[in-house]
């Protein structure tokens, strides 16, 4: 590997370095906003693994982040903390497996319908099963975990899942799954596998998610069925990576960051008319920045390119 | 890169504007009383929280600023000033209205949510910053275990198991009335319905009475017809549906299509809100259901006036009386020690309070003594039971049948 090759991760890491110290000087709001973007980020950007490359778009966060926070709800007080992080995270891999091979070969618009579908189904059956044997649905979650201990995990797990980004795009992997988001009749016929490509990102991708919400679910005190599975969960993680840009592993954080702060300033300042305000918000967006942030950078980085290779040219 | 410039000046604009909230605020004791609260206004809890707890802090607030203020120990007053949040109904963004209350704005005393979910989610925030958390909408079976986890809540209402005790045993004396053995049970699929409906079941069986159906549905279901079909069929001596308000109105409404017509008609949550009575009219006669008011007592009948007047609808006839009662405990716990947290947690939790709902004295920061059964009669949703607490009627029994409408 080059330098050049170094260079992404060791911005990461950096960076962790820099936001790591945070809450010593951040008072309780700040890391409660901290926290909120911190989760968003990890989803976006977990999201983004998989739904970048491939173009599928995946509307099942709230799934995968609903298990997770049911693991820690139901093992919570009975394992050790990083033993119920590791569970919660084999849990979302096999559900994910099962899920991925039975429908990656769906596309288009009927995985989006089936990955939404994926969410309700999920909490349906949690329900059931609650109801059946649990004899309540609602469960307590008593786990003294501060807020800065979830701010320092999200944190390692967002340098965790670029990093992880970063070696699937340097291997043949990445290589199949961008060739799979261009054309996929085209990929197949070069001899790729496709379904193991896509499974096995969607796993990666799934993984991540449920950990998060294993890591969140202590700080709701109370979690049931339709606060874990809930699909605003899916759709903001889905706009915010959309804002960023998808086509870059750092591109969903440049959309949460924005995202989650202007939420916060129309909450804090408008909390009658957010919904409103918000769907303006939307609308401006989708038609000012229709291929998000990241394509904003590209096209400035290319009229600059422009503009310096043609300003030699002595015809002008 | 232009394009996005506005966007970015908001953005920049906002955080000057938090930025000047968080800037320490030195008042003057004169100043209003900041107090906070976030609320369901809207997503699915804004139903429950706009007809039980958003008029009732708007009926204290206008009600005590009139007064020219809260009334402190040393007799001087303190208009109160409150700062307001919608939680769109997700847990997460309770927790961060109430640190943003706490840290940002600097609220003196907070107010809780509405719901058992809500409460439970900011019981913490509540619990670190030292606030009094007098819950008036929270009900589940591990209270006594919670407060002694948080020992800055009060509870207002009582357990799922003590409301089904209630109904019990109220349906016990009925026996020798001619009610039958039979009871069809439906409850919806969530924590409160499941709570309730676990406790009936055992209930139900002391009581010597036999289960001839128990069917569940999920929240929000919208087509209950087999369900009521169902019971209509087998033609139960008792219906008991552990209903959420869109449920409740929807098994009556069908109960009443499908001729479903046993001696006792019970639904939970909704048969006490006045939409009940405008929507079933005569219908709704004799229909059990979850709360209850003592409606002859002066002062729930002048409360229910002033609600009335002030906010311009009826309250409901359960838990709006209790939510109001939360706030004239606060009150008179901050006339007898002022503005301090800690002060108020002790005076709530050792003195007794005069309310619209009688005398209130926590038992280890619960409450005891309050009605579960109410029963509409004459368009008024009175109290059945427990006997015990007062104020009761007798149940009008056998329900008559749903009129012809």
């Amino acid at each position: 590997m080059t330098l050049k090759d170094w260079t992404l991760p060791l911005i990461v890491l950096a960076a962790a370095a820099v936001l790591a110290p945070l809450p010593v000087v951040a008072g309780s709001y700040w890391m409660a906003l901290l926290v909120n973007i911190l989760m968003y980020a990890t989803l976006a950007t977990a999201w983004a693994l998989f739904s970048g490359p491939t173009h599928y778009v995946s509307l099942a966060t709230a799934a995968f982040f609903g298990l997770g926070a049911y693991t820690m709800a139901f093992l919570g007080e009975k394992l050790p903390l990083p033993l119920v992080y590791g569970v919660a995270a084999l849990i979302g891999a096999v559900v994910a497996t099962i899920v991925g091979l039975s429908t990656l070969r769906l596309s288009g618009v009927y995985f989006v319908i089936f990955t939404f579908g994926l969410a309700e189904l999920v909490r349906q059956l949690v329900t059931w099963g609650e109801a059946k044997y649990g004899g309540t649905v609602g469960r307590f979650v008593f786990i003294d975990v501060t807020q800065q201990g979830i701010y320092w995990m999200l944190l390692g797990l967002l340098v965790l899942i670029l990093l992880t980004g970063f070696a699937i795009q340097r291997s043949r992997l990445g290589w199949a799954l961008r060739a799979i988001g261009e054309d996929e009749t085209v990929a197949r016929h070069a001899g790729i596998d496709t379904t193991v490509s896509k499974v096995a990102v969607f796993v990666v991708s799934a993984t991540f998610m449920t950990v998060v919400g294993a890591i969140m679910a202590p700080r709701w005190t109370y979690i049931d069925p339709s606060i874990a599975f809930n699909p605003i969960i899916s759709f903001q993680v889905l706009i915010m990576a959309l804002l960023g840009g998808a086509s870059r592993l750092y591109g969903p954080i440049l959309g949460v960051v924005p995202l989650a702060i202007l939420f916060e300033i129309l909450q804090a300042n408008f909390p009658n008319s957010f919904s409103i305000l918000l769907g303006l918000a939307f609308l401006v967006i989708v038609y000012f920045v229709p291929n998000g942030i990241v394509g904003l950078i590209d096209q400035g980085r290319g009229a600059f390119i422009r503009a310096t290779r043609r300003r030699p040219h002595p015809a002008e | 890169m232009s394009t996005f410039k506005p966007t970015r000046r908001a953005v920049v604009g906002g955080i000057a504007a938090a930025a000047s909230l968080a800037a320490p605020q030195v008042r003057a004791q004169a100043g209003p009383v900041k107090i906070g609260f976030s609320i369901s206004k809207t997503g699915p809890n804004a139903g429950g929280a706009n007809v039980t707890t958003l008029p009732n802090y708007q009926l204290w607030l206008k009600e005590t600023n009139d007064a020219g203020g809260l009334k402190l120990p040393g007799g001087q007053r303190r208009p109160v000033e409150f700062v307001e949040y919608d939680d769109r109904s997700q847990s997460e963004e309770a927790v961060r209205n109430i640190e943003r209350l706490v840290n940002q704005d600097k609220v003196d005393l907070l107010l809780p949510p509405w719901g058992t979910a809500m409460n439970l989610a900011v019981a913490p925030s509540f619990n670190r910053g030292g606030f009094p958390h007098l819950a008036s909408t929270f009900f589940v079976e591990r209270q006594p275990e919670l407060v002694k986890r948080w020992t800055n809540m009060f509870l207002f209402l009582d357990r799922p198991s003590t409301a089904i005790t209630a109904l019990t045993d109220l349906l016990a004396t009925l026996k020798d009335k001619g009610l039958g053995n039979t009871v069809a049970l439906a409850s919806v699929q969530d924590q409160f319905g499941l709570e309730l409906v676990s406790a009936a079941r055992a209930g139900i069986a002391r009581a010597g009475f036999q289960i001839v159906m128990d069917r569940q549905y999920p929240p929000g279901t919208q087509d209950l017809a087999p369900i009521v079909s169902e019971a209509a069929r087998l033609k139960p001596d008792m219906f008991l549906a552990f209903s959420y308000p869109p449920d409740t109105l929807a098994l009556t409404e069908q109960a009443r299509i499908g001729g479903l017509n046993p001696k006792v008609f019970y639904t939970a949550v909704g048969t006490a809100f006045p939409l009940y009575k405008q929507r079933f009219g005569a219908n709704a006669e004799g229909v059990m259901g979850i709360g209850g008011v003592d409606v002859t007592n002066a002062k729930i009948k002048d409360y229910i006036e002033r609600h009335n007047r002030i906010v311009g609808r009826e309250p409901d006839r359960w838990a709006s009386t209790t939510t109001y009662s939360t706030l004239q405990v606060l009150t008179q716990a901050i006339e007898r020690v002022g503005i301090d947290k800690a002060a108020i947690i002790r005076d709530v939790g050792s003195q007794s309070f005069e309310t619209i709902l009688g005398t209130i004295k926590f038992v280890d920061n619960q409450r005891v003594d309050q009605w579960w059964v109410g029963q509409w009669q004459q368009g008024e949703f009175v109290a059945l039971a427990p006997t015990k607490v007062g104020g009761t009627k007798a149940p009008v029994f056998p329900k008559p049948a749903w009129p012809t409408a």
